[in-house]
């Protein structure tokens, strides 16, 4: 079947594509966006996380069919047309990043925790990110990078 | 395989009759992990998400409907007030991730001995009813004959469960499930306690801890019994440790548990029996406002 949707802001569409296929594979293997990883392929891991229609989810879990006419935005998404998004940025800062394999997911959770909540606590940041596993930090330096990236964000409000 | 996209109820339901074999698919996050692992190759997959009332909820003050695709998230956001034990459950489901997804009428799809869902529906007292749609019409089905076995429900191959209604709490709901760790586990089991001033009847549920979930029927007599008997429903008061402690003994009785990768049956009874006293001290704080004593 053919599946059309929006992609980072732009149309996309996937030909041949299995009725049973998730988004996260019609993203990396038919639409050249590999941003998105594919570890564990049962919503365990969190490394697929993309939004889909502003709210995160796994893309291995959504029928590709389901993603028919909607809105899904990637990892490679989120940096603008000046550079990495803040969170991004907060990430190599903090040093949250070794093997990479399970940032993605981890920029895409935290970039919708920070638009939700902008001022997290700790345990709102530990219970955001619960579903997104990493193998290699111990998660401290990520903490790091989220309250990096909300105070930075903090502060390009308050000048406005 | 084919993708079947209906629009509203009356075409997915349509499809369903012509397709009796169609798999729906609402959240996925039960479905696309079995198509992801080659456990299950449909011929056509029924796609729930574009049914835009499945995904709405109602309040009639007294009873709310709530579409089979509303997503836990929701439910935890917007439903605290009138269904607080199903939003406290709600809560333990997955990660955020997987709470964005995944819903109720997934969850009975599935009828998983340990879909959290259950547990609190069955508590949530005699008046929660699976709404069953077929072209043939619709059935409210009592949710306590909902469960036949381990991922077995009274659903017809062409039904589909379109909502589900459940009474406005009237009183305290909690919910407590045990797991290796606080977020993404299937719990090892889990209970939930209901108490109901208005017609002074308690409600429990069960989780993965019998083929079906189910209710521990002579627990909830017993402390109806108990606190009529002792008028504690009009004056509060404390909770005699006695009774607390029987109320957990009757709950783990009420379990058919067995050994198995998440944890053995001696353990699941002895936690059924914890989680009963725990629950029953929160709720019991919350009905009395007195503060809570240690039923651990
Ligand atoms: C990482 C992870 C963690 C999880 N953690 C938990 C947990 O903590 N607690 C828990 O209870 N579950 C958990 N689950 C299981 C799952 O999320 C739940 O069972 C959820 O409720 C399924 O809802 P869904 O909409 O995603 O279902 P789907 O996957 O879309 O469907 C599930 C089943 O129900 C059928 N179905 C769906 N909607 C309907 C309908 N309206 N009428 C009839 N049949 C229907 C489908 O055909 C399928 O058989 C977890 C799953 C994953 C992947
Ligand atoms: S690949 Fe989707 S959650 Fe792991
Ligand atoms: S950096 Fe390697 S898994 Fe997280």
């Amino acid at each position: 079947m053919r599946v059309v949707f929006t992609a980072n802001g732009r149309r996309v569409e996937a030909d041949d594509v299995w009725e049973g296929e998730s988004l996260l594979y019609v993203l990396r293997e038919r639409l050249g966006l590999p941003g998105s990883k594919n570890a564990c392929e049962q919503g365990e891991c969190g490394s697929c996380t993309v939004y889909l229609d502003g709210e995160p989810v796994c893309a291995c879990l959504v029928a590709a069919g389901q993603a028919e006419g909607r809105e899904v935005r990637t990892v490679e998404g989120l940096a603008g047309e000046d550079g990495l998004d803040p969170v991004q940025q907060a990430f190599l800062d903090a040093g949250a990043v070794q093997c990479g394999f399970c940032t993605p997911g981890l920029l895409v959770q935290t970039h919708a925790l920070l638009e939700r909540d902008p001022r997290p606590a700790d345990a709102d940041i530990r219970e955001a990110l619960s579903g997104n596993l990493c193998r290699c930090t111990g998660y401290e330096k990520i903490m790091d990078a989220v309250r990096l990236a909300a105070a930075r964000r903090a502060g390009e409000g308050a000048q406005g | 395989m084919e993708f079947l996209r209906p629009e509203t109820w009356d075409e997915a339901l349509a499809l369903k009759a012509e397709h009796p074999d169609a798999v729906p698919v609402a959240g996925g996050t039960d479905v696309m992990v079995e198509l992801n692992f080659d456990r299950r190759r449909p011929p056509a997959l029924l796609d729930l998400n574009r049914v835009a009332e499945a995904a709405r909820w109602e309040s009639d003050g007294a009873v709310v409907r709530l579409g089979a695709a509303v997503p836990y998230a929701r439910i935890v956001s917007e439903l605290g007030r009138e269904l607080p034990g199903l939003a406290l459950a709600a809560r333990t489901v997955g990660s955020p991730q997987i709470r964005n997804r995944g819903t109720v009428g997934g969850n009975l799809g599935s009828a998983s001995p340990a879909g959290d869902a259950h547990p609190p529906l069955l508590a949530a007292g005699r008046g929660v009813r699976v709404e069953a749609a077929s072209v043939r019409g619709t059935r409210m089905v009592p949710v306590d004959d909902f469960y036949l076995g381990p991922k077995r429900s009274a659903l017809e191959p062409d039904e589909l469960v379109r909502a589900v209604h459940v009474p406005v709490a009237g009183g305290p709901q909690q919910f407590s499930k045990v797991g290796t760790r606080n977020a993404m586990v299937i719990s090892v089991c889990s209970f939930a306690l209901a108490l109901h001033p208005a017609d002074r009847t308690v409600g429990t549920g069960i989780g993965s801890a019998a083929p079906t979930p189910r209710r521990a029927a002579e627990a909830e007599a017993f402390l109806a019994g108990e606190l009529a008997e002792r008028g504690l429903w009009e004056r509060g008061g404390e909770l005699d440790e006695a009774v607390v402690r029987r109320f957990g003994e009757l709950a783990a009785a009420a379990a058919s548990p067995i050994d198995d990768v998440r944890g053995s049956a001696d353990y699941r009874r002895h936690a059924l029996a914890v989680m009963a006293r725990r629950t029953l001290g929160w709720c019991w704080a919350g009905y009395t406002g007195l503060p809570e004593r240690s039923a651990a």
